[in-house]
């Protein structure tokens, strides 16, 4: 895509606005979706994976030590891996903080 | 080779059409008083007289929906409903046009319950008045036969790509067996090019169909289908002008019926047209100066052809065969009027609501509403509309 969605005029649109690039899902930043973001303390993390497992993005994944980081580019703030880390290692903070 | 005009009901008329176009797929479910329209094409289908596939399925919701899976693949393809029906699909009915997939519908128009009512009106229709599609009301079997063929052709056109409905009123039209011009196979191929869908479902050339849209391309969508709606008259006048030189039958989108220089215009829509004609005859007959107006493209609405066709009138009776409740009464009246509102000379715009649920009109009702709409424009009338043969 040569332009972002935000610049396409009602004339650059494909018939019935059809998506020509498959996979362009990925430029869409849903992060800016996102209230309360999630903070990883390492000293907690047992590297076990299970906050990767349960994202509904599908956006976290071990860095190079083995800790489990989400990309906050797709990252929404849903809090699902706060909700089922084992060990309490992720918290929700607000934005604003 | 030439056509041959035969005896036949309107419904199987539409089959008979839809074999001549080739279609591809048709999806429906049957619905009083469509039935005899998919039932003659599952027919066809199964005798082998009709290459198609035909699918059944338990809903309207669905029958239209499979229709856009077809017309996403190139497919030419259609369906039938009616009433409540029609209501089922509404939803799927913006994604059609939307997505810009040329499905053809035939739609017998039916009132909607409750009261159960299998009977026609208007009703079904004019909830379908924003989808986005193309809509064409038919007067006679015969231009119901001739605009299914033209709604492929317009449907598929590459300037439009949208999808058509060709209304015809329920048993006034669909159970009238009516002498109709059915021409050669090599004349509708003549007529009726291949569909050629421009980007069509291929797995060795993917795409994503009905993507969703944020806020910041939401409106840039739908002005394209505004403006891509609207541009279309220019592919129906063409087609309507090929269909006239191909068959000899040519249609307009707006139609007067010794209407020239009539101070009194009357505005109906659909079958009831015909039956009007009767009642100008009468009335010219007595010497006043009335004419007939028929409304035949809905979608995109002529604005310029509805301002030229009653310029010279005095008084413009408009005749709904549906009720806008707790509005201004009939959409069709409300619509004209708001288009003319802005007119440095306009007729008085006198509405009636009436032929709901399958009650008639004759020609005395037409000339009754003729002479009280013209009684109004004398002396006004505390209501928006009137409701023409309620029981008081």
């Amino acid at each position: 895509m040569t332009k972002s969605e935000g610049e396409l005029t009602w004339k650059d649109l494909e018939i019935g606005s059809i998506v020509t690039e498959p996979g362009n899902a990925s430029q869409y930043q849903t992060g800016g979706w996102r209230t309360q973001r999630p903070i990883h303390d390492t000293n907690k993390c047992i590297k076990c994976g299970l906050c990767a497992i349960f994202c509904p993005e599908g956006c976290i994944e071990p860095n190079a030590e083995g800790y489990f980081e989400p990309n906050l580019f797709y990252c929404k703030g849903c809090g699902i891996c706060a909700r089922e880390c084992w060990t309490q290692a992720i918290t929700m903070v607000e934005e604003e903080e | 080779m030439t056509e041959q005009r035969i005896g036949i009901e309107v419904s199987r008329a539409i089959a008979i059409a839809t074999k001549l176009a080739n279609v591809d797929v048709v999806s429906a479910y049957p619905i009083t008083p469509q039935t005899h329209i998919v039932e003659d094409i599952a027919e066809l289908v199964a005798n082998g007289e009709l290459d198609a596939a035909y699918i059944p399925v338990e809903s309207e919701h669905s029958a239209m929906s499979a229709c856009l899976g077809a017309a996403a693949v190139g497919a030419r393809t259609f369906t039938a409903t009616a009433g409540q029906g029609l209501e089922l699909m509404h939803e799927v009915l913006y994604i059609a046009s939307s997505m810009r997939l040329p499905v053809v519908m035939a739609v017998a128009n039916r009132a909607l319950s409750a009261p159960l009512s299998i009977w026609g009106d208007h009703s079904d229709v004019m909830a379908t008045r924003d989808t986005g599609w193309i809509q064409i009301f038919a007067a006679n079997g015969q231009e119901t036969f001739d605009n299914v063929l033209c709604a492929f052709r317009i449907a598929e056109d590459q300037r439009v790509l949208l999808p058509v409905m060709v209304h015809l009123d329920g048993f006034h039209l669909t159970h009238m067996i009516e002498p109709i011009y059915i021409p050669e196979p090599s004349q509708v191929d003549k007529f009726l090019p291949q569909n050629q869908y421009p980007l069509p479902l291929d797995p060795n050339k993917p795409i994503t169909m009905g993507a969703f849209a944020p806020p910041d391309i939401y409106t840039e969508v739908k002005k394209a289908q505004q403006v891509n709606l609207t541009a279309a008259k220019e592919a129906i006048l063409q087609c309507w002008k090929e269909f006239g030189d191909c068959f000899g039958r040519y249609y307009s989108p707006v139609e007067s019926y010794r209407g020239e220089k009539a101070k009194v215009l009357l505005l109906v829509m659909g079958s009831f047209s015909e039956t009007a004609m009767s009642a100008i005859d009468i009335l010219r007959g007595e010497g006043k100066e009335v004419g007939l107006i028929k409304l035949r493209l809905w979608r995109p609405f002529p604005f310029d052809e509805i301002r030229r066709a009653v310029r010279g009138a005095e008084v413009l009776i408009i005749l709904d065969r549906a009720l806008s409740f707790g509005g201004p009464g009939g959409p069709v009246c409300s619509e004209i009027r708001s288009a003319l509102y802005n007119e440095d000379k306009r007729p008085k715009v006198i509405g009636f609501v009436g032929g709901l649920g399958g009650r008639d009109i004759s020609p005395g009702g037409f000339k009754e509403i003729i002479n009280r709409g013209i009684e109004i424009s004398q002396t006004g009338s505390e209501r928006e509309f009137e409701m023409f043969g309620v029981r008081e």
